[in-house]
């Protein structure tokens, strides 16, 4: 196992030296509670406390607008050429259930046909994890699906241990950047002070809505004709802010933009939402999905019950972001508990 | 920093209009060639047609891969890029991705009965497999073809049906919702034609192509034929914005979690009858 210290006061040091290689994205304090990953140049500018950020790290591997084909239709016969726009950059402080999200997305746009553009911007991406300690706030639900501590997915890992943080070396791009920031290793005090931290965050995040993980499958089985769903879809307003700040939310539209010249343009993907009215209708007018109760349904299904058919994991990473963004108030845990209750 | 992907999927091939006839007020016929090669597809893909600067589409394949150099799409004006498409003739340039799906499960259907059923413009995908069995007919049992449509004047490769009509090889029926005083055959819903097929159940694979409504009322009347489930295939319509499993809109609403354009869009009934809408 590969460990290295930075002590408190060499944060600051840390992060001029590696925007100095690359350009370093960070939560950063946005006011009201708010936080958001923006770029970074120092250690003051970070905020090492915080509740997940308005937007996940997402936006940088699949931007909310990103040109993925350049067409010219000057000549005889049109012309494209798909590519890539995106420079190296390293991701600093990026939690557990955001590094869950990540993995979530990855294991999606690896699937063939691959989606290059996802894949090549991930390469791109150098990670630094960050734990937390305790829970952020009350939203959060990473205990139920086991994001409260890491699972890979970074290249660095940072446990705040008081004075110092440990950090973990997960790649041989992690160990190579510290080697050229001159970190010592950690000694076994290190350790064992690692240890301990873990052994407390066994008493501080337990799963936070009382019904065994293994059993919701079965219980979003069970729920298809669920009176859940009829109060949810009275409530919500389809405005998809649940789906623009979910970690694991990918679905998307494209969309041509044409040039004033007329004869240049380009294809684009942008954020998508299952919520939206049109998003499953189709041309000849019939509409699959009409009922917000059922895209709802959907949407939960999506996280719940169909990812772990074929990924084998939740695509809820308990980050509480979709509680606490939704205008109508709906609220994740609450749905959860309200559709195990029903079955009881 | 900007470079090039040469593999993106999302790479366009380009294809030419090589001929184009409008059928009926709402549908035209084009005949495509690929400027790269074939299109090397099977009975009951897509395409994505992309139109530089209006966008993109999934529309069946209604030519079979027995006609080769190159494939055929029927488009009914029904959104932005199917209106913009009817513009097109002749010598028009489109960006092409795909063929994207599952296709119609041809292997499994040698040597057996097969029963088709198309309404309305779902004769254009399973037209992709009937001429497919028409140019490989010694390879398959008998052959039914029953086809329904709302007037005479919508029926779509009426050349073509009269040339199904005359031979010996196939018993075609066809019926419409309305009729003018001219017309001569069968009036009322496809239903009614499905009772007077004769078949051997065990050995009859029925094909179902049509609007959603007309799913549930066909699927019914060849279950009361003892068809067996996994022998009734469908072909459902979603829309579809990559092709790839990914965009998320084609997802259809069963436990398995089915994508239309990537699990589908051919489909058993045995695999989809837990769907809420097919």
């Amino acid at each position: 196992m590969n460990y290295h210290i930075l002590n408190k006061d060499g944060l600051d040091g840390f992060i001029k030296k590696l925007s100095k290689k690359m350009k370093v994205y960070a939560p950063v304090s946005k006011g009201h509670g708010n936080f958001a990953f923006e770029e970074v140049s120092s250690g003051a500018q970070v905020a090492l406390k915080y509740i997940p950020t308005i937007l996940p790290p997402k936006k940088y591997l699949m931007p909310q607008r990103e040109k993925m084909l350049e067409f010219d239709v000057t000549g005889e016969r049109p012309v494209d050429t798909a590519m890539l726009e995106a420079e190296e950059i390293a991701l600093f402080g990026v939690h557990t259930c955001d590094l869950a999200g990540i993995q979530c997305l990855n294991m999606v746009f690896s699937e063939r046909p691959r989606d290059y553009n996802y894949l090549l911007r991930k390469e791109k991406l150098f990670i630094i994890g960050l734990e937390c300690n305790t829970y952020c706030d009350e939203h959060a639900s990473c205990a139920l699906v086991g994001n409260q501590l890491p699972n890979g997915g970074y290249d660095l890992f940072f446990t705040d241990l008081g004075e110092c943080f440990i950090i973990h070396v997960n790649t041989q791009k992690g160990e190579d950047l510290l080697e050229d920031m001159g970190l010592p290793k950690a000694f076994p005090a290190d350790m064992a002070e690692l240890t301990r931290v873990r052994e407390d965050k066994k008493a501080i995040f337990k799963n936070e809505i009382g019904v065994e993980p293994k059993k919701l499958p079965e219980i979003f089985e069970k729920a298809m004709n669920s009176k859940v769903w009829e109060e949810l879809g009275k409530r919500c307003l389809s405005c998809g802010n649940c789906t623009n700040v979910c970690p694991t939310c990918y679905c998307f539209d494209m969309a041509d933009t044409v040039n004033l010249d007329l004869k240049t343009g380009a294809r684009s993907r942008t954020w998508d939402s299952c919520q939206f009215s049109t998003f499953a209708a189709v041309a000849g007018g019939e509409d699959f999905r009409p009922d917000r109760s059922e895209r709802q349904r959907h949407r939960f299904s999506r996280k719940f019950k169909f990812p772990l058919d074929k990924f084998y994991r939740f695509f809820c990473t308990g980050c509480g972001r979709c509680t606490r963004t939704c205008m109508a108030k709906i609220n994740l845990k609450d749905t959860l508990k309200a559709l195990a209750a029903e079955q009881r | 920093m900007k470079e090039e992907i040469k593999n993106s999927n999302w790479k366009l091939r380009k294809g030419r209009i090589i001929d184009a006839k409008q059928m009926t007020s709402a549908e035209k016929w084009f005949d495509i060639k690929l400027e790269d090669g074939g299109l090397d597809h099977e009975p009951g893909q897509f395409v994505q047609v992309e139109l530089f600067g209006i966008g993109e589409a999934p529309i069946s394949i209604c030519s079979s891969p027995t006609k080769r150099g190159s494939f055929e799409l029927t488009v009914r004006a029904a959104g932005r890029l199917t209106r913009a498409m009817h513009a097109l003739g002749k010598g028009d340039w489109l960006g092409i991705r795909g063929p994207f799906g599952k296709p119609f499960p041809v292997k499994l259907m040698t040597g057996n009965d097969l029963l088709f059923v198309a309404g309305g413009l779902g004769i254009a995908p399973l037209r992709s497999l009937i001429n497919y069995v028409m140019d490989n007919r010694r390879e398959f049992g008998k052959v039914d073809i029953l086809l329904g449509c709302k007037t005479p004047e919508d029926m779509l490769f009426g050349d073509e049906i009269k040339k199904w009509q005359k031979r010996l090889d196939v018993n075609f029926s066809c019926t419409v919702d309305r009729s003018a005083p001219e017309w001569k055959g069968n009036v009322g819903l496809i239903t009614s034609l499905i009772p007077g097929v004769t078949m051997n159940p065990e050995r009859t694979f029925s094909v179902v192509v049509g609007p959603p409504i007309m799913y549930k009322f066909v699927i019914a009347e060849l279950l009361k034929k003892n068809i067996p489930e996994r022998q009734i295939i469908l072909s459902l319509e979603r829309h579809m914005k990559c092709g790839m499993g990914k965009c998320g809109h084609c997802q259809i609403d069963h436990p398995k979690n089915y994508y239309c354009c990537k699990d589908g869009p051919t489909f058993t009934y045995e695999e989809v009858k837990a769907a809420r809408k097919l």
